[in-house]
């Protein structure tokens, strides 16, 4: 801050506590010409209901107020508060925030890095392991895929066997450290009219036994040839890109015909934030065994 | 009538009956929400019923349509019979009263179509913000006018309470409402980030000073001699809790953004401001109390002065938790708990309702030329049913937020979180449960307030008294 506010703040603040000081000191003085104690002032109001009594302030009452303006002093000495002046113990919340963070590192990090020293495969069975990996999955993950981690619509489930990205212990931990940014393209005006939607939509729910127009799914095969670039021509999808299989039960947003038109005429974007700055290898390393975990 | 022989009591009826009603439609919005805590699908998924839509409506009503009526009704009344004059204009009287109305109306179609500037406590969107300011300027006028044509010497300390709270409160809404319009229901808050977050702060915690304390000791300073026709305890503390109270207050807005982006050294001012504001605070609740001393035995017939000693206990209590809490220490573990819900409703229900009951209580006979309220036993009822409401509300808000704090920071050996945050959500049903209960039984004696207000209103007629011709 300029030097202009760096004083403003000063003065106003110290003026403050040192202006209640003043404050007390001339109101506690006998006036020229005040009535005794205990009478009243002789100002009256409201056609002589009101008056005031001259009693002194309580004693007590002024102990606190001048502990709370000492207080008020030497808190502002000691601590950043006084525009740029920065306290004589050098606290700061940044500083405090580092030092915890330090400390709980220095606490909690020896059985994280014991812990990534063991493969997914061994610690998804150490019941420990595990406990740990699903308080950290509440904290951290629970928020978009589900306390039971059975997702929610546009967010995948990570219980069930079938994975967007695959399902192997560093492909999970390569979803948990970078993120992933899944992006289906608007496919509505490349297939042709709202009808050939219909048809491929109809066609994908015949990919997996779905409740669907067996004459328009038909027709909509030929259309799915321009689907098959992502999803393959057989519909099983592809981790490489993150194109999910077409011809399992599971769907992340809808299986509907609704929804798959939506998603063919809109596109769909989804997007997994990176956790590794947040979170550390080992962390994630023990996140991914407890999602492994889940899916055996 | 000859206009210069009496007060004007109209705008003062008005505001002290549209008091009784605001307040019930207030806090009939905040029953509403307090079941939705507990049942959530109370909101039957319709978008203005929702949590989100109707907890500005409820904190609009109670603290602007509400209080704001009490604090109208009350400092207009106080005005003319402290100044011994009539207000200086009955036009501009009455334009205060229609357009505050117009403004509660307002608010109570934009709020639950969830159009909002997103301020806290200062939702209304920009056109309805520029009505408050030119009636706000006009109560000003009013008031000040009639300071100015007073036949007292002197200006009583009620006044100077209630100017300060005009003065301020007109600054407070400028300032902070300040936006850029992009339409006639949207604008966007002409400051940035961290600073946006401390204008806010410094707005809405002055109007907690201003609006909820300054104004309400305005009305304790009045009519607490006057229930009790006692003198006040003490001039020399009316002279140095007003000066401290309202200097200390405006720097201590900081402490409600604790461990936030705003810098340290706003944030250490804020903790030793809102300290220091202890005793100025506790200043009015001495002065109050001790206007009752050698006179304590009114407390048992009185039931109005019943209600006002209390709503003192009520403030004393709250404005010690405030600068408590105000503690960074005690803070990181109190803030964005229910620990905060329960503090307010100390001070709004157990204080600033409960001093514009005994205000109100007080007036109407006196506006409506009765002896006293029809009944002084639903008085006295209205009383013990608000008491055990306040009391149960903030005892259940104490536990559950003392305990989302320690849920929130518990750790396992691993360095793990004990508790997600839904499973300190789910704990809260028994003391959501029981806060519901306490504003319920809050509400209700509303409800017999406004039998009692109607049946001691009908057959009286309008009574304006004269002002005394000496001083």
């Amino acid at each position: 801050m300029n030097s202009f506010l760096h004083w403003f703040v000063i003065i106003i603040s110290v003026g403050s506590f040192l202006g209640c000081v003043w404050l007390i000191w001339w109101t506690s003085k006998k006036q020229p010409g005040e009535s005794a104690e205990g009478e009243t002032t002789g100002h009256t109001w409201d056609g002589g209901d009101l008056a005031e009594l001259n009693n002194p302030m309580p004693r007590w009452w002024l102990y606190l107020f001048y502990i709370t303006i000492v207080f008020g002093l030497v808190y502002m000495v000691l601590y950043p508060a006084l525009g740029n002046y920065k306290g004589l113990l050098g606290w700061t919340s940044a500083g405090k925030y580092e030092a915890e963070i330090k400390a709980a590192d220095a606490n909690y990090g020896p059985l994280y890095a014991k812990y990534a020293q063991l493969p997914v495969e061994k610690l998804a069975t150490n019941s420990n392991a595990v406990a740990t990996g699903r308080r950290l999955f509440l904290n951290y993950c629970s928020t978009c895929h589900g306390s039971d981690a059975g997702g929610a619509p546009g967010f995948p489930s990570l219980k069930d066997s079938s994975w967007l990205y695959g399902g192997s212990p560093e492909a999970i931990k390569t979803s948990i450290l970078d993120g992933r940014q899944g992006t289906m393209p608007p496919m509505g005006a490349a297939l042709g009219s709202d009808a050939d939607v219909d048809n491929v939509a109809n066609y994908v729910l015949s990919l997996s036994g779905a409740p669907h127009d067996a004459d328009k799914a038909s027709q909509g095969q030929v259309k799915f040839a321009a689907c098959g670039a992502c999803h393959g021509m057989d519909g099983s999808g592809n981790q490489a890109i993150g194109a999910p299989d077409l011809t399992d039960q599971n769907w992340m947003y809808s299986g509907s015909v609704g929804a798959i038109k939506k998603a063919i005429n809109n596109g769909r974007s989804g997007k997994m934030p990176a956790h590794r700055d947040f979170l550390g290898e080992d962390k994630a390393h023990l996140l991914a065994a407890y999602v492994y975990s889940l899916s055996k | 009538m000859d206009t210069q022989t009496t007060y004007n009591y109209t705008v003062v009826r008005q505001f002290a009956v549209m008091t009784v009603i605001w307040g019930i439609v207030g806090m009939l919005v905040g029953v509403i929400i307090a079941a939705q805590m507990v049942w959530p699908a109370l909101n039957f998924d319709l978008s203005f019923l929702t949590f989100s839509r109707l907890r500005p409506l409820h904190t609009n009503a109670v603290i602007f349509a509400f209080g704001g009526s009490a604090l109208f009704a009350t400092s207009y009344y106080v005005v003319q019979r402290t100044c011994q004059t009539r207000l200086i204009s009955d036009k501009l009287a009455a334009f205060t009263f229609w357009g505050w109305t117009l403004v509660i109306l307002l608010a109570a179609i934009t709020l639950p179509l969830g159009i909002t500037s997103s301020k806290e406590y200062a939702e209304l969107e920009w056109p309805i913000d520029i009505l408050i300011a030119v009636v706000w300027v006009v109560y000003a006028i009013v008031f000040f006018g009639t300071i100015m044509k007073r036949r007292t010497p002197h200006i009583y300390v009620a006044n100077w309470f209630f100017g300060a709270f005009i003065l301020t409160v007109a600054v407070l809404h400028i300032v902070n409402s300040l936006a850029l319009p992009v339409s006639l229901t949207k604008s966007y808050s002409l400051y940035p980030g961290a600073i946006d977050a401390m204008v806010q702060w410094w707005y809405a915690h002055n109007a907690v000073g201003f609006f909820l304390t300054a104004g309400f000791l305005g009305i304790m300073y009045y009519f607490i001699p006057i229930q009790a026709n006692r003198p006040v305890y003490s001039y020399r503390l009316s002279v140095v809790h007003f000066w401290a109270l309202i200097s200390i207050y405006m720097w201590a807005g900081p402490h409600h953004l604790h461990y936030t982006a705003l810098p340290d050294w706003a944030q250490s001012l804020g903790m030793a401001f809102s300290l220091l504001l202890l005793a100025p605070s506790w200043g009015g609740m001495i002065n109050g109390m001790m206007t009752l001393s050698g006179a304590w035995h009114l407390l048992r017939d009185d039931p109005i002065l019943k209600f006002m000693i209390v709503s003192l206990s009520f403030y004393g209590m709250s404005t010690f938790e405030g600068p408590m809490m105000s503690i960074k220490t005690v803070n990181a573990l109190s803030h964005y708990t229910d620990w905060t819900i329960g503090h307010v409703h100390s001070g709004a229900l157990g204080w600033v309702a409960m001093v514009s009951i005994g205000a109100i209580y007080a007036l109407l006979p006196r506006l409506f030329g009765r002896e006293q309220m029809y009944s002084i036993k639903l008085i006295n009822l209205h009383f013990w049913v608000s008491t055990i409401g306040v009391l149960l509300y903030i005892a259940s808000m104490w536990i559950a937020g003392v305990m989302q704090g320690l849920m929130w920071r518990a750790v396992n050996d691993d360095g793990t979180l004990t508790y997600s945050f839904v499973e300190s959500l789910e704990r809260m049903y028994p003391y959501y449960t029981v806060r519901l209960i306490g504003g319920l039984l809050f509400f209700l004696g509303m409800l017999v307030m406004l039998y009692n207000m109607l049946k001691t209103i009908s057959g009286a007629k309008a009574a304006n008294d004269a002002i005394p011709q000496t001083a």
